[in-house]
């Protein structure tokens, strides 16, 4: 029988020749990643009663969450787990000078085509844009991970979203997954898998696509597949960390639902206060004021991205009513973007830039909202008190409409400013 | 597993797990404690009247939002007998499950039954029914390793069996 892409990955992982969607699998995990909230799944691993994680070399801890710590409480937390690791031998450590736990696994060569991999944090299904079956899971389930190296996983049903047309200048891949969000629903995938395809997204590059899978997350998700192409092993091969397989779906799979989208016209996109399915175009809000603009997170944070900035913001000044924060992904990232000259050129447009992690996405700290502040953001969520205050308001947008938008004090679209 | 019977409570669509259990919260991660802070925002009487046993009846995509544990852990862990739901969020679902603590899907609930109302769930038979109505609603059962997997109160307890520790 035709399976999907996530058929066919989770068939392989329960050791069985086929499964189908509704079918509830045993599967084996190849990495399971953990952030700072490894400090819970090592309470419930102490419950469970087992003296040894199954296999210290498939478990990966990372802080990007509160990177340096901003309090005694994290503090205590990661000493914790620095202690954890080395007593249970798990090399595969990264501490507060790595990078954002989803941007880590991909430089570092943990997300690979057919393989599972699950983490403890939401945003797991970016590894999604490498063909790997990445999902989001919880403490609990970890814990027994780190015991048993198995989950229990229901075959989901699969979306099937075509994307066809030439993204114009100045429209991204961010645009492209605002757009599907905005048509599908906030709980459009809930539970469900996604497969991307179609010449738009085929042309993209790794860190465009790997944005795709990142939001894809806000429609519920369960996993979200960019079909694993030339592009991808180009990419996967010289990093990967252990064996991988190019799976793809079968053509006659059967899918839920099959949606297209013709992008050949696509406008900037924003995410609006208060749900990442609130979408609008940006010529319906530009002028709309804004107090901070962030660019960074495990979205986009990546080096093309800070590059896309550089272009629109180079020679300017950020308006002077504005914040302007970068976060670059990772340590990596961040380096080449100081050889290159794209850091100097964001400190000349006034930017600060704070240590490759999450930083002010989350609204932990490193840039926190006032009662009654306006950010747009290249992040990718906008709920209510997201950035800080619970009367602050976020919109969501690529980080070219987030540069201009830093130039000119209020929403604005990036186009003007890439004209040749 | 045995039915549950209990008062219902009624919640609407789209509840997060920010109004479940408050992000502020999060450093909360002992599961005893959560409890003391279950709704706390948008629903703070809801500790002083509910007791434990009675069921949480939700609208649909209950629990959607973040991945936190908590949610699932301070609605357990106050003693509510079952949430039923016309749809969940993927991640509390499971980790209701994970946790031990009973669910249902049954689409259209909460054109079924008022707050207050007495009811039943029989998650193996997959029948609820509303004892002050008299209404009684069949639903899809959930599959039989989920049920065991509650059954056996959580993957904690089913680990530890499987490994041979208890
Ligand atoms: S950057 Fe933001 S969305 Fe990404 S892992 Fe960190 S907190 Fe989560």
């Amino acid at each position: 029988m035709a399976m999907t892409l996530a058929e066919k990955i989770l068939a392989k992982k329960a050791g069985k020749d086929q499964v189908k969607a509704g079918e509830i699998v045993q599967a084996k995990v190849d990495v399971a990643m953990s952030h700072e909230n490894g400090r819970m799944v090592k309470k419930s691993f102490e419950k469970i009663g087992v003296e040894r994680v199954w296999d210290p070399e498939k478990i990966v801890i990372i802080f990007d969450h509160r990177v340096p710590a901003e309090s005694e409480r994290t503090a205590a937390g990661q000493k914790e787990l620095r202690e954890f690791v080395k007593t249970q031998g798990i090399s595969n450590f990264y501490d507060i000078n790595v990078g954002v736990c989803h941007q880590v696994l991909v430089e570092e060569g943990f997300s690979r085509p057919g393989i599972l991999l699950v983490g403890t944090d939401s945003h797991t299904t970016t590894a999604g844009a490498l063909g790997a079956f990445a999902t989001g899971v919880g403490a609990t389930e970890m814990a027994a991970v780190w015991a048993t190296g198995e989950l229990w996983l229901r075959v989901p049903e699969t979306l099937k979203i075509v994307v066809t047309g030439k993204l114009p200048d100045g429209v991204y891949s961010k645009d492209i997954v605002l757009k599907v969000i905005g048509s599908i629903g906030a709980d459009g995938a809930d539970y469900k898998a996604m497969e991307y395809s179609g010449e738009a997204i085929s042309s993209l590059s790794v860190a465009s696509r790997l944005v795709i899978s990142n939001l894809s997350m806000e429609a519920g998700a369960k996993t979200a597949f960019v079909i694993p192409d030339a592009v991808t092993e180009a990419f996967v091969k010289p990093r990967a960390k252990g064996a991988y397989e190019m799976l793809a779906p079968d053509p006659d799979a059967t899918y839920l639902e099959e949606h297209t989208f013709d992008v050949s016209d696509l406008e900037p996109q924003l995410a609006c206060p208060h749900q990442v399915d609130n979408v609008k175009s940006i010529s319906e809000i530009a002028g709309k004021k804004i107090d901070q603009a962030v660019i960074g997170s495990c979205t986009n944070g990546r080096l093309e991205d800070l590059q896309e900035v550089a272009r629109i913001l180079k020679g300017k000044k950020a308006n002077s009513g504005v914040r302007l924060l970068v976060v670059p992904a990772s340590w990596r990232i961040y380096r080449e973007a100081l050889k290159d000259g794209t850091i100097e050129t964001l400190v000349d447009a006034g930017a600060v830039i704070v240590n490759a992690g999450c930083g002010p996405c989350l609204g932990a700290h490193q840039g926190c909202l006032a009662p009654g502040e306006v950010a747009v953001s290249s992040t990718n969520r906008n709920f209510q008190g997201r950035m800080g205050s619970a009367e602050s308001f976020v919109y969501l947008a690529s980080p070219a409409t987030v540069a201009a938008s830093a130039l000119e004090g209020k929403l604005a679209d990036p186009r003007k400013y890439l004209e040749a | 597993m045995e039915p549950v019977k209990g008062k219902a409570w009624i919640f609407p669509d789209d509840v997060n797990t920010d109004v479940i259990f408050p992000g502020r919260y999060m450093k909360v991660t002992d599961a005893e404690e959560t409890p003391k802070y279950l709704f706390e925002t948008v629903y703070p009487d809801f500790r002083d009247k509910a007791k434990p046993g009675d069921v949480i009846v939700a609208g649909k995509y209950f629990g959607c939002g973040s991945s936190r544990e908590q949610a699932a852990t301070a609605i357990r862990y106050f003693g509510i007998g079952c949430v039923v739901a016309s749809s969940f969020a993927r991640i509390f679902y499971r980790n209701a499950i994970n946790l031990g603590l009973p669910i249902a899907i049954v689409p259209g609930i909460t054109e079924h039954v008022k707050e207050g109302d007495e009811i039943e769930v029989d998650l193996v038979r997959g029948k609820l029914t509303n004892h002050t109505t008299g209404k009684e609603l069949s639903f899809e059962p959930l599959p039989e390793f989920i049920l065991d997997l509650i059954g056996q109160g959580g993957l904690i307890p089913a680990t530890r069996k499987k490994l041979g520790i208890d």
